[in-house]
């Protein structure tokens, strides 16, 4: 579909007058004065336009910052997190100089140091239901930079029911997404994905992880088709899917199709108004607005049972270890975890555990404590064990991390 | 038929990007590709067999939903099924990690 059959917001600027460029700006913008696809008309319509980013994370960094280099005239940023020395291995636009500031802050300092004619929004807040429509209305353009399935839902149906186009992005591991959704005549992403995975099938920490240059890469398309539907030029990727392999550099486009009977954008919708995503996507609710870190950092107590398993605290299980108690500890992570850092307790993945169950029988009925990176994939290790009939089986909270932060502060953390 | 296994699925193909089946519909050469490999069927099918809401299967360039036959089309061995997963990463929520986070 060619962008500029795509009704658009934008589209009412032309009945408006545009903003006229200074001599300054026109200085600066000369690449795409002289480029006829864009020239005077298209460059003050990046002026006028008011674009959303919901993100400043892998996608959101290379996005903003070269939205915010071709002169796209206001931005808006939502994040409620803070800068991570972690997030600097593809958030190219936060830096080491900005580690534990708001991210909408440290993301300002930069845009606004490489276009200071740049107008930013910060909207220091997690997108919800509550918020979402009022956020949405001041925009032309919503470019999802998200990192879950329910923001992914939620993003969606917002920009259906505001009718505001979503350049959508995606990436894990080696593999990335892109498309645009949510045109008037094109597919949205509940046409693509009617339903999120249960959460017991979203891929686990053990197979997380992502190339660092990969967010750069499709960051820079979800930029890309942005900047083509402000102007009015090309080919969208509305109706199109487009599947990017970095490790094989094979790029591919599937056709997608508007379905009738999408409950958000079809013919008879049954989604009118925004729902509860962290219920439609089966999952527990946040315990906070706010920083995770809060969470992560605050001593880790020893937790009531969780799911029928006791949950033991770092300082605990020292205790334990010292005094000589017969404990035998397990970690579950990948091998290449373990050469990242350890404390010597046997390896057996996650994954690997019901095949090699024999191997921890002599442990049946002493005292087992699993641990794994910050303690989620061990709680599951140690339901799975109690159910093989494992007696006396802990979790140790908060995993190795919390071991690092509280009882050997030389081991590093990852 | 050859199968393309995204990146999340490969976990359980034994890191293989593509594989090759034998099987007349797209059905069949499903079938056959869970029977190598065990561990996907959970992933693909529900517990009553059907084909998971969130799987989408292209059958070279065609949505496999929008074609007459569905699951049940031809497929000859020059016939290209890519299985398009449900990915959500984008920004990162890597160290804090607990089974309700995707930890991307």
């Amino acid at each position: 579909m060619r962008a500029k059959d795509i009704e658009m917001a934008t589209a009412t600027h032309s009945e408006t007058e545009l903003p006229r460029l200074t001599n300054d700006e026109i200085s600066r913008y000369s690449r795409h004065l002289i480029l006829p696809e864009v020239g005077m008309e298209g460059q003050q319509k990046l002026k006028a336009a008011k674009v959303l980013c919901v993100g400043t994370g892998g996608l959101g960094a290379p996005l903003a910052l070269y939205l915010a280099a071709a002169g796209v005239g206001t931005l808006g940023l939502v994040d409620f997190d803070t800068v991570d020395a972690s997030n600097l291995q593809r958030q190219i636009i936060h830096s080491t100089a900005t580690v534990g500031m708001l991210k909408v802050d440290s993301a300002e300092l930069m845009l606004k140091g490489l276009n200071p004619y740049l107008n930013v929004v910060k909207h220091n807040t997690m997108l919800t239901s509550a918020n979402a429509l009022e956020i949405f209305k001041d925009y032309d353009i919503i470019a999802d930079g998200t990192d879950n399935f329910q923001t992914r839902y939620l993003v969606n149906d917002a920009c259906v029911l505001t009718g505001k186009p979503n350049a959508y992005g995606s990436i894990f591991r080696f593999e990335g997404q892109a498309s645009v959704f949510a045109t008037e005549a094109g597919p949205c992403y509940r046409c693509l994905y009617p339903e999120p995975p249960p959460p017991g099938l979203v891929p686990s920490c053990a197979e997380g992880g992502v190339l660092g240059i990969l967010p750069g890469l499709v960051g820079v398309i979800q930029a890309t088709e942005v900047i083509k539907l402000i102007l009015g030029i090309g080919e969208s990727l509305v109706g199109r899917l487009l599947l990017v392999d970095a490790l094989t550099m094979k790029f591919r486009t599937l056709k997608l199709r508007k379905n009738p009977d999408c409950p958000v954008c079809g013919t008879h919708p049954t989604v009118t108004a925004l729902i509860d995503y962290d219920q439609f996507c089966g999952i527990e609710k946040p315990k906070s607005v706010g920083p995770l870190e809060v969470e992560q950092n605050k001593a880790v107590a020893d937790a009531p049972i969780v799911d029928g398993i006791p949950q033991i605290s770092v300082q605990e299980l020292k205790r334990r270890l010292d005094a000589h108690e017969d404990v035998f500890v397990l970690d579950v992570r990948e091998p290449h975890e373990v050469k990242i850092v350890n404390i010597g307790a046997p390896l057996i993945p996650l994954g690997e555990l019901p095949k090699r169950l024999d191997e921890l029988a002599p442990y049946k009925d002493r005292e087992i404590v699993v641990h794994c990176k910050s303690g989620g994939r061990s709680q599951k290790a140690a339901q799975f064990l109690k159910s093989a009939g494992f007696q006396h089986v802990e979790n140790l909270a908060g995993g190795i991390l919390a071991w690092a932060d509280k009882i050997d502060p030389t081991l590093p953390k990852y | 038929m050859k199968i393309n296994i995204p990146t999340p699925l490969r976990a359980y193909t034994g890191g293989e990007q593509t594989v090759t089946v034998p099987g007349a519909t797209i059905s069949q050469a499903l079938e056959a590709l869970v029977s190598a490999y065990p561990d996907l069927r959970q992933n693909l099918y529900t517990a009553d067999g059907k084909l998971r809401s969130f799987v989408n299967l292209y059958l070279n360039d065609d949505d496999i939903r929008y074609l007459p036959a569905k699951e049940a089309t031809a497929a000859t061995e020059d016939d290209e099924l890519t299985i398009i997963p449900s990915i959500a990463g984008g920004l990162a929520v890597i160290g804090r990690c607990s089974p309700q986070k995707t930890c991307l």
